[in-house]
């Protein structure tokens, strides 16, 4: 089906939810003085947008708004993963006291509208709409990243965040001007088509085009080398923004990237396995991007001592493991990297969960704020937090470890040997700064000086969700990988 | 004689463009002066795709790209003004160099 734009509002549920929740939240921020509620409200909108996303599932698949966007398998997969990240984000923000005199109204309006933004780019099928909605991330994001006002380092990150964004999205809309030029549409399923006929446009001039629009992609993922904002903006953005960052706006970037180089820059063949177009050998290109990402993040996580910074190198580090399922050009290896990403949101919020409750506790994220923390009435954050790191080490029996399995597993089936054995040694490096922080929370006894914890229900439930379902799909992780599975439907017309 | 000029010399002064607000972005050190040639790279992708839709396509798709661009470019100016505004408050400069924080 291929609806305009009217007919298309009803399949548009999810993201309908969420604009009049921004909307909504805008305008009630001048009548009420309980600006709780607001909060409340933006988790309510995560909420319905998670389930009219689920409800999509059985819908017909086709095009929406005149081919501006598709509505398939592997959209509604996102859209489920991605209004999931908004609620933890949301509900994070409504839990941490960093956030308690900042302006809430304008707060969730700039969340809700930034996890509008993500939907688009996880369905966009033209390249001005995945460059509207990209830029409609970033836009919120600067803004998100410097939200409280008397922050130095948050005005600084924002400022870095601004300028990283801005050229990476320049270096984008000239490479897809290319692009355009060369295949003479704007459309992922014509430019494929008029592509995949060798011709003089599959030149080098369609690599440097390609390389240019990887740029922007390479920058929301935090992929080497357009990864140097990431570590300053995650530290310095307020922590629920930063887990945001880490899970949403990356999925959502991984999603545009999915779709762009396998609908426009490759082919179907048989039984699961893709080919690119001729003349472009793009997985070579990023196979070196994935072990740069990787072996670059984890080693410089070994010297972080702040934590929300150790999580930035590691989450870099993440996108590095992510990338080794997009290169191998098979269903499995798509598979693996929706399963790695749904994972990776259990364990990495959750880290960021525990690592909220610290910092609500003693205003300190760096290594001494963790000091002993298992036995200064922290007992539970600090258990949720070993399972988080041990997830996101790949240690079994974690969710991490078997999304790591399955990376490995498309990659060795490919046989790039080369690949495997790089990322085999960087999980062997991660493990280090993994149990760091483990060992400084059980081995090393609490000062006299360190705070008692005290730990708020709302957030320790949350982190004690998190950490039930890490342990879950790492023992039964069934009914995931066939969701993945599922999900692999690009629709082309 | 200006029937002579055709889609080359305009893909000609886009990437002379393009590259002229590289040169800014890599050499300017006041965050203005960044933003200044991140302009600069967008309308050189503007140009690529007003002059490939004039030459090349029937339809109007890539006049209404440079709409688009155009109008974003606007509210990235106006949210980057607003954030080097706070960057000033905060550390009487506008001077990149001097933004050392966050690093490690």
């Amino acid at each position: 089906m291929n609806l305009s734009s009217v007919e298309s509002l009803a399949y548009s549920l999810p993201e309908l939810i969420l604009v009049f929740a921004t909307v909504g939240i805008l305008m009630l921020d001048l009548l009420i003085t309980r600006k709780r509620i607001l909060g409340e409200l933006a988790l309510c909108a995560c909420g319905g947008a998670a389930l009219a996303s689920a409800l999509l599932a059985g819908a017909e698949q086709g095009y929406l708004f005149n081919q501006m966007v598709a509505l398939d398998g592997f959209a509604i997969f996102f859209k489920l993963f991605l209004s999931l990240s908004a609620f933890a984000a949301v509900y994070m923000s409504l839990g941490s006291r960093e956030l308690d005199n900042e302006h809430p109204g304008e707060y969730y309006t700039l969340l809700l509208a930034a996890a509008t933004g993500t939907f688009y780019m996880a369905s966009a099928t033209n390249l001005l709409m995945a460059y509207l909605a990209l830029e409609f991330v970033s836009l919120t994001s600067y803004v998100l990243t410097g939200f409280i006002r008397a922050s130095r380092r948050g005005s600084e990150a924002a400022l870095k965040y601004l300028i990283y964004g801005g050229v990476a999205s320049g270096a984008m809309v000239y490479g897809m001007s290319l692009i355009f030029g060369l295949a003479g549409s704007l459309d992922y399923a014509t430019i494929g088509e008029r592509l995949l006929v060798p011709s003089e446009a599959n030149g080098p001039i369609l690599f440097i085009a390609v390389l240019l629009v990887l740029a922007g992609f390479g920058y929301k993922i935090s992929m080497v080398p357009f990864h140097m904002w990431s570590p300053d903006v995650y530290q310095g953005a307020p922590l629920p923004v930063t887990a945001y960052l880490s899970v949403g706006s990356k999925a959502a970037g991984f999603a545009m990237m999915i779709r762009f180089f396998y609908v426009a820059l490759s082919h179907a063949g048989a039984g699961g396995v893709w080919a690119t177009i001729e003349g472009l050998e793009w997985p070579n290109l990023i196979v070196l991007g994935s072990i740069i990402t990787m072996t670059l993040g984890n080693l410089a996580a070994l010297r972080q001592d702040n934590v929300k910074r150790l999580l930035a190198y590691s989450s870099i580090a993440h996108a590095g493991y992510i990338l080794m399922g997009f290169v191998v050009l098979s269903d499995a290896g798509l598979r693996a990297m929706l399963f790695y990403i749904a994972t990776y949101y259990l364990m990495n919020l959750g880290a960021f969960t525990v690592l909220m409750m610290v910092l609500n506790n003693s205003d300190r994220e760096d290594m001494e704020a963790f000091r002993g923390l298992a036995w200064r009435g922290g007992a539970l954050p600090a258990a949720a937090m070993a399972v988080f790191m041990f997830s996101l080490a790949g240690v079994p029996p974690f969710a991490g470890f078997i999304g790591k399995f399955y990376l490995f597993a498309a990659v060795i089936d490919k046989e790039m040997w080369m690949l495997a054995i790089v990322a085999a040694l960087n999980s062997v490096v991660s493990l280090y700064y993994y149990a760091r922080i483990v060992r400084t929370m059980y081995l090393d006894q609490p000062l006299k000086s360190d705070p008692v914890m005290t730990t708020d229900w709302h957030s320790g439930a949350f982190a004690g969700v998190l950490a039930v379902g890490t342990i879950v799909f790492g023992v039964y992780w069934r009914p995931l990988i066939d969701l993945a599975d599922k999900s692999l439907v690009f629709f082309r017309g | 004689m200006f029937d002579a000029i055709g889609l080359q010399d305009f893909l000609i002064v886009a990437l002379a463009l393009f590259s002229l607000g590289v040169y800014c972005v890599l050499t300017r050190r006041n965050a203005i002066g960044i933003l200044m040639g991140v302009e600069l790279i967008l309308n050189a992708a503007n140009i690529n795709y007003i002059a490939f839709s004039h030459y090349g396509s029937a339809n109007y798709d890539g006049q209404l790209y440079s709409i688009f661009v155009i109008m974003l470019a606007a509210a990235e100016a106006a949210i980057g003004l607003a954030i080097v505004l706070g960057i000033y408050r905060r550390f009487s400069s506008i001077d990149v160099a001097n933004m050392k924080t966050l690093h490690g």
